[in-house]
């Protein structure tokens, strides 16, 4: 399985250990990665809320920069795949709008190129079944409420990989991990990234309320695919504890780094230390006295 | 709500302006207010989605312009995944920014909002990717009162960020050639 990466900014910033995570669980799952060349920022909201053809010329011409490779483009963050994957849409829908990128990127772009989110690729090309096979720690029935955030399925005409409102790629990785999938109605609301800076107080809000239903739903903790929820949900915690009047202390992971745990990861590429919220608890329930016991082959 | 319209209030080329940058038509909303009940930032709002639908419809220029209501949209899609009537709402309110900016209109409750937009971008364009803690850095401190001058900025972040930079800052130059590309066909539109 060989696939061009599109890390984007954050993988080397504020989520690195959802780029170390990644790797490891992708060197165990097979997956070759290639990094696209000179890749550099997809402009997030900020460029298309300020000048639409900015915001598509970015994706576009990184796009332009994969397409040697000819590989499918697997992206971590979900504002980097909503981006990548509208620019597709845009030069396969709207003739007009390709025309104008061309001329700006001196070179025609016509969608060719899949922009998939790993979580499509961990369920759909790796399978649930390897996903499960390499576990050598089960994660010993952790409730995980998977949290999916806004742009992993939104609009489904861009992406398109799993339910709008009910999406369930993150749940079944979860099961084939040793964990309890919760069933929770905050699947998908939004946590209001993009204010995470300017508006704290919304952000506070919106996050306190999903945690207040994971926490109702018996969540020990919430798995994320997306460097935005995760650095808003941990970041603002604080805020949303405060909003709420309870103490979350809910640890935020990626599903990678669950990935990564039950895989026998080390503590580098798990990075369970880099978030605000102490993620020790779920590390205990793994491996406390209860035990997970290490699958033998 | 009880909403007095007068004619004078109403302006079909504004509706007119709206529509052909967004590229939707807002004959199309039956208000059923689907977009509102579905918004996580209503609450923050001034006025809901389906409001500004609603006023764009009409053309009510002056409601829709000094309206924060585009500027606190986190460009979440819930709206545009809901709409019965399949109006992408999300890319009226980025249409609605950007006249409201053509127009020199600031979010009035925040400045604060436009101006992270406007660190992001100057941060993209010199430096290809960003760099997240002095992204923060920047917003805080341009945020702040004691700083109020924004044109300062690049040189600034150029001086100090060069210095972090790996071997080749011009390695971007595609970059800034997109970003200049893009702001001559602004302007380009801005003659018509
Ligand atoms: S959901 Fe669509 S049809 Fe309903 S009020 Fe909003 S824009 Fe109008
Ligand atoms: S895209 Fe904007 S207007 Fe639509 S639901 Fe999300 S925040 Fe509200």
């Amino acid at each position: 399985m060989k696939y061009s990466y599109y890390p984007g900014c954050s993988m080397h910033s504020t989520a690195a250990e959802f780029e170390s995570s990644f790797r490891f669980v992708a060197g165990v799952l097979g997956m070759e990665l290639t990094e696209v060349e000179d890749w550099f920022c997809c402009g997030a909201t900020p460029a298309h809320i300020t000048d639409p053809l900015l915001g598509l010329a970015l994706p576009t011409q990184n796009l332009l920069q994969a397409r040697p490779t000819g590989l499918d483009v697997a992206t971590t963050c979900a504002a980097c795949y909503n981006r990548l994957k509208t620019a597709n849409r845009v030069a396969l829908e709207k003739p007009k709008k390709r025309e104008a990128l061309a001329q700006i990127l001196g070179e025609e772009y016509k969608g060719e190129i899949p922009v998939r989110h790993i979580l499509d690729i961990f369920v759909n090309d790796v399978g649930v079944d390897n996903i499960q096979r390499n576990v050598l720690f089960p994660l010993n029935g952790l409730r995980v409420a998977s949290y999916y955030g806004c742009l992993l399925t939104r609009p489904p005409e861009v992406a398109d990989f799993d339910d709008v409102e009910n999406p369930v790629t993150m749940d079944k990785i979860v099961e084939a991990l040793g964990g309890v999938a919760l069933e929770w109605p905050f699947k998908t609301e939004c946590c209001g990234a993009s204010f995470s800076l300017s508006r704290s107080d919304i952000v506070g809000r919106l996050a306190g309320e999903i945690m207040r239903y994971a926490k109702q739903a018996g969540a020990e903790c919430i798995a994320v695919a997306c460097p935005l929820c995760q650095s808003n949900l941990d970041l603002r915690q604080k805020e949303a504890s405060e909003y709420e009047g309870v103490e979350f202390n809910m640890p935020i992971l990626y599903i990678t780094q669950l990935m990564a745990v039950a895989y026998g990861g080390g503590g580098k590429d798990v990075g369970l230390g880099k978030a605000i919220v102490n993620a020790e608890s779920v590390v205990h329930r793994v491996f406390g006295h209860r035990g997970s016991e290490r699958v033998e082959r | 709500m009880k909403w007095e319209i007068k004619t004078e209030d109403i302006h079909t080329s504004f509706r007119d302006e709206v529509e052909e940058l967004s590229g939707e038509s807002f004959g199309a909303c039956y208000q059923c207010g689907k977009c509102s009940a579905g918004c996580p930032i209503a609450f923050a709002m001034d006025h809901g989605p389906t409001k500004i639908m609603r006023f764009c419809q009409l053309g009510m220029e002056d409601e829709v312009i000094n309206s924060d209501t585009p500027w606190l949209c986190a460009s979440c899609q819930a709206c545009t995944t809901r709409c019965p009537r399949e109006i992408d709402i999300a890319e009226v309110m980025d249409a609605l920014r950007i006249i409201a900016k053509r127009r020199g209109i600031k979010p009035r409750t925040d400045p604060d909002i436009a101006l992270f937009a406007e660190i992001f971008l100057s941060n993209l364009r010199w430096f290809g990717r960003i760099y997240e803690l002095g992204l923060v850095g920047e917003f805080n401190l341009l945020s702040g009162r004691f700083f109020k001058d924004f044109g300062k900025a690049p040189a600034m972040f150029l001086k100090r960020k060069l210095a972090l930079l790996p071997s080749n800052p011009f390695k971007w130059g595609k970059v800034r050639e997109i970003f200049k590309k893009c702001e001559k066909m602004k302007e380009g539109e801005g003659r018509e």
